[in-house]
This record gives C-alpha cells, sequence and structure tokens, in this order.
C-alpha cells in the first residue's frame, strides 16, 4: 500500500525552481489539525481482535502460575498467549544477529528481567474484554531481589559505548596535563532515568495473509523493522509490508521493532486474524527503551590564564541484565574544546531494567549538561567568564583526532546569539542579579554540538508524459517535517514547481530509505533524492539533447539545467523545451532513476563533521522558596544548509524546550526495593507544560559545508537539547551562588542551601 | 471487560439508596475515579452517576450572607465566577492552581473533596498501602517519599490530600452538606478528611451512601477578601501537585491582625489548619518577625516522614510569603499564574 499525499501548496509558498530553503508550512497540517492523518492505532481491518499485554510487577524472578482459566473464561476473550501456547518463532529473540539487533521478550520463557516486562497477551474481540482478561491472569511470582540505581552492582568496562564507540579514549598526555594545570575542578554529576513518552504510544495493527504480513506500525526505520520481523518469522524480508505514514513522536523509541509490537505480530499469527496492539502509556516505561542513570566525574584542569591542560571525563551508566547498550556519555568531551590531553571513559553496572537505548541524544545530551556545567564551574574557578573562557578554548581541528572540520560557524553562533541575549555586562559572580520584585536572576551559557551522521537511503525518481514528477522514498515523518523538507528537496532534484510534484513516503514498498536517527535523515534521504532526481534529468537531457528535432539537440548532458518542468539550455535561457514534449516526442509513458545517499567515507576520514550552535539561558530563582522559573532562552545554531526554516525552527525549539526539562523537570523515579517505575505517566512524570517554556529564540547562523554532503545539510533533531540544559543549570547557578549537580535541580537543593 | 452497574439516579433519595450497597459509589464527572478503575485500584462494582441530580449545580447566596456551593458546579465555573472570586479570592486562585484547565471544566466542588491521595505507592498495584488493602503495609514509608506528609502522619501512612481547593476553605470554615440514609447532616469541612491513625483507609468521615450535596462558605469568610492569597510550590507551572502550598486569610483593622486563617496544602493527609498559629497573629500588628512565629508554631508538629525533611523548613517559608503577599492586599485580578510564587513577574 503506498501512501500517497496531496501536495497542493497555496501559491504563496511556491518559489519557482527553489523549493530548498523556503519557510513552507507542513504539506501534512491540515491532515493532522482535521484528524485525518492515519496513524497506525486508527487501522480498523475487517475481522480485527484486540490483544492486551499483562505485565509483570516485580522487576526480577519468574513467573509461577496465570490463570488463563479465569481470563478465558471471561465473554469475548479469544485467547491467551503465554510461553506455553504461542506460534514458533524462527528465530530466537534472545540471538545477537547484529549491533542493531537487541534482546525483546517475546514469551520466550516465564523469566522476568524488569518491571512492565510482557508475561502474557490476551487476545479478545474488545479491549475491554482484553483488559479485563489481562487483569484476570492474577499472576504469581518467585521474586528474586532487584538490581536498582548506580551502584546495585560491580562496575565493569563495556565492550563498546554506543554503537561500536570505543569505551575509552586517550588523547595526550593526562598525566602531563594534570600536573601542568594550576587549577582543577573535579566534580561529579548525577543525571537520571528518562523515558522517550511520546504522545503516540508504540501501536501494531497486524494482518497475515498466508506468508505475507501486513502491518501498520510507527517506525523510524522500516528497513531495519523488516529485517528484524523477517528473522523471527522465518520468511523474506520483501514479504513484510509497513505501512507508516507518521509517528506521534519517536525520539528513538522506534527506531528499533520493539518485543510488544512484535507480540501483536504473533496475536495476529496465534489467531489467524487481524489484530490490534496498543501499548498503555505506563507499558511504555520498559520494553521500548529509555535513556538510563549516569553518575559523571569531571576534572578540568587549566593554567591561570584559563587554558584548558586536561579533561578527564568518567561516566558510569547502566544498562540492562540481559543486553548491552551503553549511554556513551563521557564522548561528549572528545569534540568541543581544545585540550592537549584529553580521556573519556566509560563503566557500567547491570541492573534490573528494560536495556536502555538511543533516546534524543543519546550520550550528547546526558554528556553535555554535565561538560558544559564543569566548564563553567572552571571558568568560573579561573575568574573568566563563560563565553570568553569557551572562545580561549575554542577548538580550531577536532582536539581527539587532529581533524580539521569540514565546516563550523560556533564563533557566529557564541556572537549572534550573546548579542541577541544581551550577556554582554553580566556579572562574574553569582547572585548579583534581581529582578524589580525581588527574585534572583542568572544567566547562563551552554555549547551545543552534534554529530553529522548519515546513513543509508535510497529514492526513485520519475517523470512521468504529462511533464509532472514522482518521488518515492520509504522515508519516516516522526514529525519532524520530513513530508515536507524532502518534497521541497524532490521538487528542486526534479526541476519540477511543487504542486507538480508527487510525492510518496512513509511505506517499505517504497526505496529502503535507512533510519530516521542520529539527525541524519534528511541528510541522507535528500542526497538520495538529489541523486535519483539527477539521474533522471539526466536521462531527460539525454532524449533531448541527442535528438536533432529538439531546440536543446547538441547541448550536451551538462549543458542543460532544470526548471519549472523545462530543459533550458545553459547557455541561451531562451532555449528551453517541457518535460512533457521530450517524453512525447520519444514515446515514452515516463522515465526514471534511483538513486542513493550515503555518508562519503573519504571525507570523513579527512574531516570531522559536527554541528554547533550556542544557547544562553536567563532564570529566575524565589529567594526563599527556591521555585525556579526559566524567563528567557537564546540559541543560535550552524547547521549547514536549511531546507525549511519553519521546520528547522520547530526542531531545535523542541530540543532546547528538551534541555529546559532535562536540567529542570524530567525524571523516572524507581522505588529503590523493588524496581518499578513510580511515575509512569504523564500526570508525574513531568515535562515542561506551556507556562515553563519562556520567550524563546531560535537564530539559524549560514554554513555553507561543501563535505559533508552534496546538498551541506548536517541536521537540527537533536542539537537543541545538548547546550540548553546546561545553559539553564549555569543560570541557576549564576543566580543563586549553588551548584546543584544532581538532575533535574530539586526545589530542596535549591532551598535548604539558600539564605 | 470488567463489569459494574451503573445507575443515573433521578433524585438524592435514589441515589443514596443505589449508593448504600457495598462496593457502590457516586461518580461526577470522574477525573480521578476512572483513572483508578483504568489502574486497577479501585475496581467499584456500581457505579451511580450522581452528575444528573437536579439543583446541584447552583452557587446560592444565602439570606445570612453566606454562600452555598452545589456538589455539582465545576471548578472552573466557580473560579470565574466573579462574585466568588470577589469575596473569597484565595479559594478562586487555589482552584486556578490545580490540575489543568481541561480537567478543571470537568471537575465538580463534591468531587475535589472526595479525590484521592496521589502517593504513588496507593497508585500502582504492585506495591504494599494500606490505604489500598488494609494491613497490606506501606511501602511508601521507606520508599521514595520525598514529597510525602510531614504533619499528622502514621507508620501506617505518610500519604498526603492532594487538592488545593480545600485548603483556602478549611481555613474559612467551610461547611460540607451531607445526605445520607439519616437524613441531611453537616461536618465541618476540617473534619471530613480524617488522620490516618491505625485506619489509613477510613480516608474521610463519611458512612456508606452519604453524598455531599453542597459546601457552604459562612458569613464571616467574606471578611477576609481584602487580604487572601494562595501560595503553591510545584515541580512544573501547571498540572503539578503542591510540593507545599498555604492560603493566608486575614482580618486587618487598624494596623492589626483581627483575625487570622492559615492553612496548608501538600503537608497532611487532610488539608491541614494551623491553629497555633492564628493564636500568634491575631492580634499582632501584621511585620515579618510575628509572621516567622506564626510558621514555627504552623510547623511546630513536624517531622519527617522519610527524605522529606526539606518541606518542614520550605512550608515555614511559605507560611510567611503567604502571610507577607495576604498582609500586602489581595491583587485586583487573579495572577496568571495562579498560586506561583513568580504570579507578580511581568508578563507571568
Amino acid at each position: 500500500m503506498t501512501v500517497e499525499l496531496s501536495l497542493t501548496r497555496d501559491p504563496a509558498h511556491i518559489r519557482h525552481g527553489s523549493n530548498i530553503g523556503q519557510p513552507m508550512t507542513r504539506t501534512d497540517g491540515v491532515l493532522k489539525v482535521t484528524g485525518k492523518a492515519r496513524y497506525a492505532a486508527d487501522n480498523h481491518p475487517a475481522g480485527m481482535a484486540y490483544a492486551v499485554i499483562a505485565t509483570s510487577c516485580i522487576a526480577r524472578g519468574r513467573v509461577t502460575a496465570l490463570d488463563v482459566t479465569a481470563a478465558k473464561r471471561h465473554p469475548g476473550v479469544i485467547d491467551v498467549m503465554t510461553p506455553a501456547h504461542k506460534p514458533e518463532l524462527a528465530e530466537d529473540p534472545d540471538a545477537k544477529g547484529n549491533p542493531f539487533a537487541f534482546r525483546m521478550e517475546l514469551l520466550q520463557s516465564d523469566e522476568v528481567r524488569y518491571a512492565n516486562q510482557a508475561i502474557a497477551v490476551v487476545i479478545a474481540e474488545t479491549l475491554e474484554a482484553a483488559t479485563e482478561g489481562a487483569a484476570l491472569l492474577s499472576p504469581r511470582y518467585q521474586v528474586e531481589i532487584a538490581r536498582v540505581g548506580l551502584d546495585a552492582g560491580e562496575a565493569y568496562a563495556p565492550p563498546v559505548v554506543g554503537i561500536g564507540n570505543p569505551a575509552e579514549v586517550r588523547h595526550g598526555d593526562i598525566d602531563a596535563g594534570m600536573t601542568a594545570a594550576t587549577k582543577l575542578t573535579d566534580a561529579t554529576y548525577q543525571t537520571p532515568a528518562q523515558y522517550h513518552n511520546a504522545m503516540e504510544p508504540h501501536a501494531m495493527v497486524a494482518v497475515w495473509d498466508g506468508d505475507r504480513l501486513f502491518i501498520d506500525t510507527p517506525s523510524q526505520g522500516m528497513g531495519f523493522a523488516q529485517m528484524r520481523i523477517a528473522g523471527l518469522f522465518g520468511i523474506p524480508p520483501a514479504n513484510i509490508h509497513i505501512n507508516s505514514p507518521f509517528l506521534g513522536g519517536g525520539f528513538g523509541s522506534k527506531g528499533l521493532i520493539s518485543g510488544p509490537q512484535v507480540l501483536g505480530i504473533m496475536a495476529a499469527k496465534l489467531i489467524g486474524r487481524p489484530v490490534k496492539l496498543v501499548l498503555r502509556r505506563s507499558q511504555m516505561y520498559g520494553p521500548v527503551g529509555h535513556r538510563p542513570p549516569t553518575r559523571q566525574r569531571i576534572r578540568i584542569g587549566t593554567d591561570d590564564a584559563g587554558v584548558i591542560a586536561v579533561i578527564n571525563h568518567e561516566a558510569r551508566v547502566t544498562t540492562s541484565s540481559f543486553d548491552d547498550f551503553y549511554e556513551p556519555a563521557a564522548d561528549a568531551s572528545h569534540t568541543l574544546y581544545a585540550s592537549p590531553a584529553i580521556r573519556t571513559a566509560h563503566e557500567a553496572v547491570r541492573v534490573d531494567t528494560g536495556t536502555p537505548l538511543f533516546m534524543r541524544a543519546p550520550g550528547e545530551a546526558t554528556g553535555s549538561i554535565v561538560l558544559e556545567s564543569a566548564i563553567d564551574e572552571a571558568a568560573f574557578a579561573c575568574g573568566i567568564d563563560p563565553l570568553e573562557f569557551r572562545l580561549k578554548n575554542y577548538a580550531e581541528v577536532e582536539p581527539t583526532t587532529g581533524k580539521p572540520f569540514s565546516s563550523k560557524a560556533l564563533r557566529q553562533c557564541y556572537a549572534r546569539a550573546a548579542e541577541r541575549f544581551g550577556w554582554a555586562g553580566r556579572p562574574l559572580q553569582p547572585k548579583q542579579m534581581r529582578d524589580e520584585n525581588g527574585f534572583l536572576v542568572g544567566w547562563g551559557m551552554g555549547t551545543a554540538t552534534f554529530p553529522a551522521i548519515m546513513f543509508q537511503g535510497n529514492a526513485r525518481a520519475v517523470i512521468r508524459a504529462d511533464g509532472k514528477g514522482v518521488m518515492e522514498t520509504g522515508a519516516h515523518d516522526m514529525g519532524q517535517g520530513a513530508w515536507t523538507a524532502l518534497a521541497q528537496i524532490s521538487a528542486d532534484s526534479l526541476g519540477v514547481d511543487f504542486d507538480q510534484l508527487t510525492f510518496r513516503s512513509g511505506s517499505s514498498d517504497l526505496p529502503d530509505a535507512g533510519i530516521a536517527g542520529g539527525s541524519g535523515h534528511t541528510a541522507t534521504v535528500g542526497a538520495a533524492i538529489h541523486n535519483a532526481g539527477a539521474a533522471v534529468i539526466a536521462k531527460l537531457a539525454e532524449l533531448a539533447t541527442t535528438d536533432e528535432r529538439s531546440p536543446l539537440f547538441g547541448a550536451g548532458n551538462a549543458g542543460v539545467v532544470a526548471r519549472g518542468g523545462r530543459l533550458h539550455r545553459r547557455d541561451d535561457d531562451a532555449r528551453s523545451e517541457s518535460y512533457a514534449e521530450i517524453l512525447a516526442r520519444a514515446g515514452l509513458a515516463e522515465v526514471d532513476a534511483t538513486g542513493s545517499g550515503a555518508a562519503d567515507a573519504a571525507a570523513q576520514s579527512q574531516y570531522a563533521m559536527h554541528a554547533h550552535g550556542a544557547v544562553f539561558a536567563e532564570v529566575k530563582v524565589d529567594p526563599e522558596l527556591g521555585q525556579i522559573r526559566a524567563t528567557r532562552l537564546v540559541g543560535a545554531f550552524a547547521a549547514g544548509r536549511i531546507i525549511n526554516p519553519l521546520m528547522v525552527q520547530s526542531q531545535l525549539r523542541g530540543g532546547m524546550i528538551w534541555g529546559l526539562s532535562f536540567a529542570l523537570h524530567e525524571e523516572a523515579v524507581m522505588d529503590h526495593r523493588s524496581g518499578r517505575i513510580l511515575n509512569a505517566n504523564l500526570a508525574e512524570y513531568h515535562v515542561p507544560v506551556n507556562a515553563d517554556v519562556p520567550p524563546m529564540e531560535v537564530i539559524t547562523v549560514d554554513e555553507h559545508d561543501p563535505h559533508v554532503n552534496p546538498l551541506g545539510i548536517k541536521g537540527v533533531g537533536e542539537i537543541g537539547i545538548t547546550g540548553s540544559a546546561g545553559a539553564v543549570a549555569n543560570a541557576v547557578f549564576h543566580a543563586t551562588g549553588i551548584r546543584v549537580r544532581n538532575f533535574p535541580i530539586k526545589i530542596e537543593e535549591v532551598v535548604m542551601r539558600l539564605g | 471487560m470488567m463489569n459494574f452497574d451503573y445507575v443515573r439516579p433521578a433524585s438524592v433519595a435514589d441515589a443514596i439508596a443505589a449508593a448504600s450497597e457495598k462496593g457502590a459509589s457516586y461518580l461526577a464527572s470522574g477525573t480521578n475515579l476512572l483513572d483508578l478503575m483504568k489502574g486497577g485500584v479501585s475496581r467499584p462494582s456500581r457505579l451511580v452517576d450522581v452528575t444528573r441530580l437536579p439543583g446541584l449545580d447552583r452557587i446560592e447566596r444565602l439570606a445570612d450572607g453566606s454562600l452555598r456551593i452545589g456538589a455539582l458546579v465545576r471548578n472552573a465555573d466557580l473560579a470565574h465566577d466573579a462574585e466568588f472570586a470577589r469575596n473569597y479570592p484565595a479559594v478562586a486562585e487555589a482552584l486556578l492552581s490545580g490540575a489543568s484547565a481541561q480537567l478543571r471544566n470537568a471537575a465538580t466542588v463534591g468531587g475535589n473533596l472526595m479525590q484521592r491521595t496521589r502517593c504513588a505507592y496507593f497508585y500502582d498495584a504492585g506495591s504494599a498501602c494500606n490505604r489500598r488493602w488494609p494491613g497490606a503495609g506501606c511501602d511508601a514509608l521507606k520508599g521514595e517519599n520525598r514529597l510525602h506528609a510531614v504533619l499528622g502522619w502514621s507508620e501506617g501512612c505518610i500519604a498526603t490530600h492532594p487538592s488545593d481547593f480545600c485548603v483556602p476553605l478549611v481555613g474559612l470554615d467551610a461547611i460540607v452538606e451531607i445526605e445520607g440514609k439519616g437524613g441531611r447532616r453537616e461536618l465541618p469541612l476540617e473534619a471530613l478528611h480524617r488522620l490516618p491513625g491505625e485506619t489509613p483507609e477510613r480516608e474521610t468521615a463519611l458512612e456508606r451512601g452519604d453524598l455531599i450535596v453542597a459546601l457552604r462558605l459562612p458569613t464571616e469568610a467574606k471578611g477576609f477578601a481584602r487580604h487572601a492569597r494562595y501560595i503553591k510550590v510545584r515541580e512544573r507551572t501547571s498540572y503539578a501537585f503542591a510540593v507545599v502550598s498555604a492560603a493566608a486569610s486575614l482580618r486587618i483593622e487598624d494596623g492589626r491582625i483581627r483575625d487570622a486563617r492559615l492553612a496548608l496544602g501538600g503537608v497532611a493527609a487532610k488539608p491541614w489548619r494551623a491553629r497555633e498559629a492564628e493564636q500568634v497573629l491575631a492580634g499582632a500588628a501584621p511585620d515579618a518577625a510575628v509572621y516567622r512565629e506564626a510558621a514555627r508554631a504552623a510547623l511546630s508538629g513536624a517531622k519527617p516522614s522519610g527524605d522529606n525533611a526539606f518541606k518542614i523548613e520550605l512550608a515555614q517559608r511559605i507560611v510567611v510569603r503567604a502571610l507577607t503577599l495576604a498582609a500586602r492586599g489581595t491583587p485586583d485580578r487573579i495572577p496568571a499564574l495562579p498560586g506561583s510564587p513568580f504570579s507578580s513577574v511581568a508578563g507571568a
């Protein structure tokens, strides 16, 4: 099934031949605000049954009994899937085929690895019957003592962190740096467990047709999902048709297919009918990944003038008892500040939680808030303004590799954001500023950075006989605006006006677009689109320039340019021919071509590629009550070419708000004895409400990057969190003189230390 | 599905009869009860929907100057009633500081009084809770309890009452009108909610079948309109329960505090009336020293129930703040950030 959106635009939004860079509103916006955008759980194929997961309320042990009889006796219950009664799988869900294959619980045993783990699935005619059936299972357990928190056990050195990064990196002579330093900042910080909490819960609507499988499910990586499902069910990946036109947020939690989604497919197979399975909010706290807690010790040594001599950044993280994902928190210190000696190292502790996974800026977010706080501490120790300190230690080349940056407009980011914010004249000492009502006022800043990552993606371009263009790519719109930004690139790549373009996406039947992660989707798929467009235009040009009857005859492929649905001679713009005319004369219904996008390994080996930014924050603090309120946020970011300024503003604002959330609000609270998450709901898991979000300003700094990819795109999905979290925390210090090193900053840490 | 009877009685008498059966529960807007049912915390066998009972959705000014608020009046409607907000500004501010706009539009006055604690262990069916299951134990006691009670708690339960609305009300001597099997009776709001003691499962003084039909504010309650504030410290600016809150209502004449009412929220299993503090304030000149003394008196019986010693200090500071702001005078308009310490910040 192919999803096709009508992309007819208000003419005011059309810039002929130049869609990239225009602030177009979302092509799918009207569908979304009118409720016509069909999300996965909105699908109801004929004969569909409902599946509800029964979850474990212990964090470690075994299920010793389930009252399947009671559940089955409940009116409307069709079947109960348990370890003893489930479809055969072709592959062990605990097998580790590749670095992106994480273990999942598919009822392979009665073992409980974490609270909220699936222990059975009840399938019924109605959601209500399945829900009650799940309650009637009344599980009994053999409970083992749960391992909870960063001190739950012996720490060990993980083999790698993130995806394949070394757990320890050393650059230069650490001991020499420590000896050379005359001032040392040595601080230990803690960051909490966080959960993605996308508005849309993970959902699966599965329909089997023989050995073909049709599924509606939100996915940030349909190709990966196909491979995993294919392996588990022993069918070819091409037999799996995934429809995922819209996601109600993913933030990494939908990058890989999760256990509960696969359970929905198993349930459909078990009963031989279509099945829908949607996670409850509380069930999203466990099987779909999270950001693990970290404890980070960071030492920054400087000379008296504030020049950094050494950075030693160590992080302890938790991972699950049964799999390996290690938040690469300390890696944040690799790229930002020049230092002759840098060491980053990680250690890990196994706990009884689900496996932590990628959560928006994994490693970068946890590392950034600590690095930026510690840089603030080091600047303060040296008596230097935090911005001046950062400029003094500006990395002209990537510190740990010595590579030049492919582009780096960070200085301009600092300058523009600082000017806009009004940073000049900030008192160095904390607790110096009050507003007219007597509230303490503080200003803090942080540097933002995120690597320019690319995956592998493909696209197919078509020019039809009517002269219109079609672009097809199985890309993913998590809400970031892929439907719009990628269509803009498509229109330019095909040389057609925006309203002459059909853009197809969001389905695994289209060319694999890779994964929407690592802030690399627009760069990757954009490159694929660019190449597919160029290839199909080259075919058209070939047809025209080799045909004596064409006004373009003899111009040569490189001698024409595509614009507005026509090819023009480069040396004589008046000589042109429409796509329709070219195809009509050639007697062709259409001409098509494919293209792919991926990182250029040669360029990567030569250059360090990162987006950068600077964020400035103002907070006010009640001097007696300790209540904190952010009152201003200004960020300037340089992230290569900006495809759609509106979407980019939106992404960066969302990221900055998440940074604010990281510093002041967000935390999963886990009972230290049972390992149960106590605030697994949106009422008690606090993310900022509108009233917490201050006036914000986002500046994008022009940056031309000829090396990163053909379109010069670096990505903006995750960078907004980095820098912002530290900026808010540093502003709290500046307001109060209190350095809180446990995040989020809680009222008791402030109130008890205020006068 | 989870089966239960659903009845929609036509009269208060029918409602009481329907709710007098074991396992029955009244249902108003369900902003709390339905969550409890979905979470498996509460499994009533019968829901008695009172939302269509006639005559309970009125705000009546009685001849003696008192005010009678029907139990089905919506929180938002009450807070936005101009005369109500003028006469009882701290109550309106407390109402608007609670929950979210959507919840306030649905929630009722009677339901607000009857909401259950937000203790996470009470909501977590996998944890031990004496309120949910008498004798089961209290997992909050040595658990994650930084926001739990510092006043009036027992080893059996350290939960707090979540209402903002009830805090200024209890200070204003609000009266609850109840219809029950034995007819109509009245109860001071202060006596409605119980401290846990040995029987934390008994949360209120209501008997089976009892229905709150109205809330009354006595004549004198209007006398505090010029000097009344509600201040609430919370972990985000909206849609969060109080870490600690305080409602201060003062009657100031000739530079002296003639009458003072003080109550605290987020500190105990009930909205906490601080009578010792009121004694300190009565007759005194309004100044910082007397506020601090009153704050100490208000928290004199407090002790931490876990990692929450800071709440005792914070509560005293909030008392001082609420008294200071109340003495300064009720603002002309309810602030855009009701109850927030930042309510005086421009643009806030």
